[in-house]
């Protein structure tokens, strides 16, 4: 890799089959803003049909016919998409494929990926995914509408949905999307274990880096299981097989069981991301070291270790053996420990610090403050009695989104907010963002919240029309009121997606080091060149979360500046709690 | 105060109180932790000419806030699995059995009929419209011919996925009489939402009243359970 060799790069070479990282993270990054749009969309439809079933939508003749709730099959369709476009093409790529690509060579002083190529094939793997998964609204039968879980027997065989083509290009996609994931991961991987810069020791990297590194190990081991578990699914849709088919000899809890045990360990592929960027966002605005740094570190080795054994959580009335809905309800329980070490430390890290209240720290207190509520309403769902009651139901919805819309997508915006100057050279109106951030803080609690309680009353998941139900009738305008909710917090969006086209062209120039932070991608220009850095790679002499220190004057000592007449440590210089 | 619908199971009582334990003891944590958040970001504002305290962490904290939460974990863990074991652990013995053969979109209940044996032409079988004796446990042995679904009747706290495949014995014993909704809570197709059936708790004299005759209305060409 020549450095001059930049500039013997077409336009094709350099922006679309592109092999830096940047490119392909920002290319996966615009991918699953665009699918966001479209998820986001469904997601209002789906509101639309729960708070006025009676009412047609304003706007559904010009709707594709498969997106038009008014027809039961397609309301089934819609939120199926609106879940399954939310997480494998928007919130597992942007943290993973955006962020991960962006991040991970400049975070540890690397000049790009360890294998740029493959990096290269997993953005031209996962677009056409996306572009299969988007191609199944306009197909005969529609899309998709099993759930995005998909459990056979109804999603094995077409005559229990009528729905053909559709559900097989939803099982082709995630199949590709899924193999886009293990390429990034073993990139990942590799990367940061052989490619950090001199002085970058693992306990010196921020721990964005280490939360994307232990959801790479995720990524890596976890899909896999997912993809034989597609491949079974294809297999008995196409070629008439019978793995999920009882009378054929199959099993039905057999999907459930791997599907879980892809799909439990996927969530926190949809969290810890988050975690990380959130840690390095409180430190550099609370102007102080993250507060129990290796605490901070095994808590998420010990959210991912323990991940890969809680799945059946999910199955306590499938069928499964009760007996083992008792272990998996101890593992689930313990799991909840490493969640709650985390907030703490988050609450350790902002104690007497001195907070700067910029649009990426906001979003970052908002994501600690909805990770609570959502951790807090998994101890209800982890109890296999009180499981009995509150399994799918609303209570279930409220909780995935504290924690995917509460909890990931804060963490997407606290990081654009925070890595848009590096990403894009310019800076994002923080005025607008505020507002930003102030509007959708307030109707996502005013959306989610509320759902807690249509599920304590009993109010079933995936029903296209509560008010059949006597018992559900009086919550009825709970469910308008959560309707509108939606609708303003979808508008709210409108702000930031103005706010991220507008600045791309018209915003500020962004300094090097805007937020006076100490990794090593503040060291590079806004935006880094090819390859980074210029001749020499930076060399690191401490842990990243030197703010405020007494060895300097400034309140922030980066990670790669030297001090005149200190020894050069040799090891981490802090010495953090042990948990 | 109740938050949760009326439970008229002998076990939603026990439900309801594992559910309000987990409300208070989340609930505590919920408004510590939030406080404590809100307080920080206030308090510790920036300021000009204060700086930020240089700390790295503090092992006694980090040994207090893993230990409190994981003790707290397993006992509400150790509480709940009483519950689920009086619930899951045995079928309480009973003389009195219903089927339910779920389907794409229809409860379909079975009655012995009047020879007490199922799977024989007298059965009385019935859609959508479940009777129940009060105070009396019914051993209710679900199965699905389809997809999978679902058995929920939220007053009595009980959900059960019916999986095509195998047959899943739950039992329950009512505590009060009246009328109440079942609803399916699984996915299973474009009628998943309408999937609703009624549910009758009687007396047990009305109700034997009643079995007597639903047998009288027996055709004797309905098809066992498949």
């Amino acid at each position: 890799m020549s450095l001059k060799h930049e500039h013997e790069l077409s336009f094709i070479r350099k922006y679309i089959f592109s092999m830096d990282h940047k490119i392909i993270g920002i290319q996966f990054l615009f991918m699953s803003l665009l699918f966001m749009i479209v998820g986001g969309f469904l997601a209002m439809i789906v509101r639309w049909q729960l708070g006025f079933p009676d009412r047609e939508i304003p706007f559904a003749s010009h709707l594709p016919e498969s997106l038009n709730p008014a027809d039961p099959a397609h309301y089934n369709a819609v939120f199926t998409m609106h879940g399954s476009i939310m997480i494998f093409l928007v919130i597992i790529p942007i943290l993973a494929g955006a962020f991960g690509n962006f991040l991970i060579p400049l975070l540890i002083g690397a000049r790009d990926m360890a294998f740029p190529k493959l990096n290269m094939l997993s953005f031209w793997v996962a677009l056409p995914g996306g572009l299969i998964m988007a191609s199944s609204f306009f197909v005969e039968g529609g899309t998709a509408a099993t759930g995005w879980t998909a459990y056979p027997p109804l999603s094995a065989d077409p005559q229990y949905t009528g729905v053909g083509l559709g559900q097989t290009l939803w099982v082709v996609s995630v199949l590709i999307l899924g193999t886009s994931s293990i390429m990034g991961a073993v990139n990942y991987i590799t990367t940061i274990v052989n490619m950090r810069a001199p002085g970058m020791h693992f306990f010196r990297m921020p721990l964005s880096v280490w939360a994307l590194f232990i959801t790479a190990i995720l990524q890596l081991m976890a899909t896999p299981v997912l993809a034989s578990a597609l491949g079974m699914l294809l297999f008995d849709r196409t070629l008439g097989t019978h793995f999920f088919n009882p009378a054929g000899g199959g099993q039905v809890l057999l999907w459930q069981h791997l599907f879980w045990f892809y799909s439990h360990p996927a969530v926190y592929i949809m969290i810890l991301p988050s975690m990380g960027f959130v840690s390095d966002i409180i430190s550099t605005f609370s102007r102080k070291p993250i507060f129990g740094y290796k605490a901070m570190v095994f808590s998420l080795v010990g959210i991912a270790g323990l991940g890969f054994i809680v799945w059946g959580h999910h199955m306590f009335q499938s069928g499964m053996n009760p007996a083992l809905g008792t272990a998996f309800m101890i593992s689930t329980m313990v799991i909840a420990v490493p969640s709650a070490i985390k907030t703490f430390n988050w609450l350790g890290t902002l104690w007497r610090g001195s907070i700067h209240f910029t649009p990426a720290m906001l979003n970052a207190l908002a994501f600690v403050s909805t990770f609570i509520v959502g951790g807090l309403s998994g101890i209800f769902m982890a109890s296999t009695p009180v499981d009995m009651f509150i399994h799918d139901t609303y209570f279930i919805v409220a909780h995935l989104h504290y924690v995917l819309f509460g909890g990931s997508l804060f963490g997407v915006f606290g990081a654009l907010n925070y890595w848009y100057p590096k990403m894009f050279g310019r800076m994002m109106n923080s005025t607008v963002n505020t507002i930003h951030w102030v509007l959708t803080f307030t109707f996502f609690n005013l959306t989610f919240f509320p759902m807690h309680i249509l599920g304590m009353g009993g109010h079933m998941r995936r029903i296209y029309d509560p008010t059949l139900y006597e018992f559900l009738k009086p919550m009825q305008p709970m469910n308008e009121f959560i309707s509108i909710s939606a609708f303003l917090l979808g508008a709210s969006q409108l702000l930031f997606a103005g706010n991220f086209i507008f600045s791309l062209f018209r915003g500020k120039r962004a300094e090097s080091n805007p937020w006076r932070a100490n990794s090593l991608e503040w060291s590079a220009p806004s935006p880094p060149p090819h390859l980074n850095w210029g001749d020499k790679l930076p060399t690191v002499y401490r842990g990243p979360y030197e703010y405020s220190s007494p060895e300097v004057a400034e309140d922030y000592l980066p990670q790669n500046r030297p001090l005149i007449g200190a020894p050069t440590p040799s090891r981490t210089v802090p010495a953090p709690a042990r948990a | 105060m109740h938050w949760l619908p009326e439970g008229v199971s002998t076990y939603s009582p026990s439900i309801d109180t594992m559910f309000y334990v987990i409300l208070a003891v989340t609930g505590v944590a919920f408004i510590v932790t939030e406080a404590l958040l809100f307080y920080f970001a206030l308090r510790y504002r920036a300021r000009q000419g204060v700086r930020a305290t240089y700390t790295h962490g503090n092992s006694r904290l980090e040994m207090i806030w893993t230990i409190v939460p994981a003790v707290m974990l397993v006992l509400l863990g150790l509480s709940s699995r009483r519950v689920w074991g009086d619930i899951k652990g045995r079928i309480p013995p009973t003389d009195q059995e219903v089927v339910i053969v779920a389907s794409q979109f229809d409860w379909e209940i079975h009655y012995k009929g009047a020879d007490g044996q199922f799977d024989t032409p007298d059965d009385v079988v019935i859609h959508n419209d479940m009777s129940l004796p009060v105070n009396k446990p019914v051993k209710i042995r679900l199965r699905s011919k389809d997809v999978i679904h679902s058995f929920f009747v939220p007053a009595f706290r009980l959900k059960q996925d019916a999986v095509p495949g195998l047959t899943i014995d739950v039992w329950v014993e009512a505590t009060k009489t009246g009328t109440y909704e079942i609803a399916c809570a699984e996915l299973c197709g474009f009628g998943h939402g309408t999937m609703r059936g009624q549910l009758t708790v009687l007396e047990p004299d009305e109700f034997q009243k009643w079995l007597k005759e639903q047998e009288a209305n027996v055709v004797p060409a309905e098809a066992p359970p498949a």
